[in-house]
């Protein structure tokens, strides 16, 4: 059996005396889409920045990607408004060593390369979302870690988001997605993680 | 880890000169507060050549606080902070670009801010010219490098405009020290002692080497 991409080992994660993770043990392999599932306050954000290296278990082992080869999508978009969309995605193409080409590929992948060089500021929500969405796919990465990223889309982003997934799961790639949108998500998940005050109930695969 | 500070700092240049918030706000208030001193004390009198340049230094560390606070406070809007964490810049390479880019804007204000104080207090600053250019370079990287790490750590407070100069002006005392005798001896036309000149290299290499190693473990939770 192949050795899975992602990892966690009896995990905990404590803000002071709450445990907002408690001992989660789940793996995931390329290729696969884990819908993280769970009610406000259960731990999937929790989660997700631990995968996306943003912070740390306190107990436990987490196995990951090098950094490089993660791509992440939290509630933030990760764009600095004052900067066009050309100048936000070179700058991460260049952080995440990709080519400086797939800032263009992206720019046009999104629809936005009628609008390359206005500064994000100018960009209605929607707008932002699709070149956030591009910062997080533009270095192609072995693994996605998304927060919530159907919230706020409009249909034409939602049917954009879910073709640049399905693109990234026929590659291979490893999709962890939360979310509240609970059929968008389901229509792509091969297995579910469900989290309930910060302990993973028993996996389901589809 | 040098390309990948290049890459924070040219971000952070760029990002500043569209929108010139900490520039223009930090020379304002240079120049404001050298023509405010200037009618205070009587910059024609002889003594001036013995305080002017702790003046000098003390109005160019208010500047500093207003843009070393920016290093940071930039990254607030749409979490930008958090998706510079979860990116393959190592932490040490975040610090460091973030000062340099604060050490080229404080230099640009200190340089553009120096001529009102060479006519507002009628003094010179031509006397060993070169001596004094090195420690302009190097007390304003100290702040920077000095202001960037504290700023780092206050970027989520509430009262961080507050803190933050709390915090970094008694840390910052020796660079300043030195800066404002190396200063005044030049404008008093007397030898630089060395020792201010070591002091602020020494202290350069002890800040910039703990502002490396420490990155780690300001910016990962």
């Amino acid at each position: 059996m192949a050795e899975p991409l992602v990892a966690a080992d009896g995990v905990w994660r404590f803000f002071g005396d709450f445990a907002a993770l408690r001992e989660v043990t789940c793996s995931a392999s390329a290729g696969e889409c884990i819908a993280l599932l769970g009610p406000n306050g259960a731990g999937k954000t929790t989660l997700l920045k631990l995968l996306a290296r943003l912070a740390k278990p306190q107990k436990g082992g987490l196995r990951l990607p090098a950094p490089e080869r993660v791509g992440y999508l939290g509630h933030g978009l990760g764009l600095w408004d004052e900067l066009s969309a050309r100048e936000n995605l070179r700058f991460w193409a260049n952080a995440y060593r990709a080519p400086a080409s797939a800032a263009e590929t992206w720019l046009a992948r999104v629809e936005l390369d009628h609008v390359a060089d206005a500064p994000v500021r100018q960009f209605s929500r929607g707008m932002r979302q699709r070149v956030a969405l591009g910062r997080a796919f533009l270095h192609s990465p072995d693994l996605l870690v998304l927060d919530e990223p159907f919230t706020g889309l409009d249909a034409r982003s939602v049917t954009l988001l879910q073709a640049v997934l399905r693109e990234a799961l026929a590659r291979r790639a490893t999709v962890v997605v939360s979310s509240h949108q609970i059929p968008e998500v389901m229509e792509l998940a091969t297995q579910s993680w469900k989290l309930e005050r910060g302990r993973l109930q028993s996996g389901v695969t589809q | 880890m040098i390309a990948d500070a290049w890459k924070v700092a040219a971000k952070d240049l760029r990002s500043e000169w569209r929108t010139k918030e900490s520039l223009n706000a930090a020379l304002a208030v240079t120049v404001v507060l050298l023509l405010l001193f200037s009618f205070a004390f009587d910059p024609g009198a002889e003594d001036s050549k013995l305080w002017s340049g702790g003046l000098l230094w003390l109005v160019y560390s208010f500047a500093a606080a207003l843009i070393v606070n920016r290093g940071f406070a930039r990254e607030l809007p749409n979490d930008c902070l958090e998706a510079l964490r979860a990116s393959p810049i190592p932490p040490g390479a975040l610090f460091l670009g973030k000062a340099f880019a604060g050490f080229v804007l404080l230099l640009a204000v200190e340089l553009a801010a120096l001529p009102a104080f060479l006519v507002f207090y009628n003094v010179s600053l031509t006397w060993q010219a070169g001596w004094v250019a090195a420690s302009f370079a190097l007390a304003t990287w100290g702040i920077a490098v000095l202001g960037t790490m504290f700023g780092a750590l206050t970027v989520n407070l509430q009262m961080r405009e507050l803190m933050l100069p709390v915090l970094i002006y008694p840390m910052m005392m020796p660079a300043l020290v030195a800066a404002i005798e190396i200063t005044g001896a030049s404008i008093q036309r007397q030898a630089i002692p060395e020792i201010w000149l070591r002091l602020l290299t020494g202290f350069d290499i002890i800040f910039t080497a703990l502002a490396v190693l420490l990155a780690d473990v300001v910016l990962v939770d």
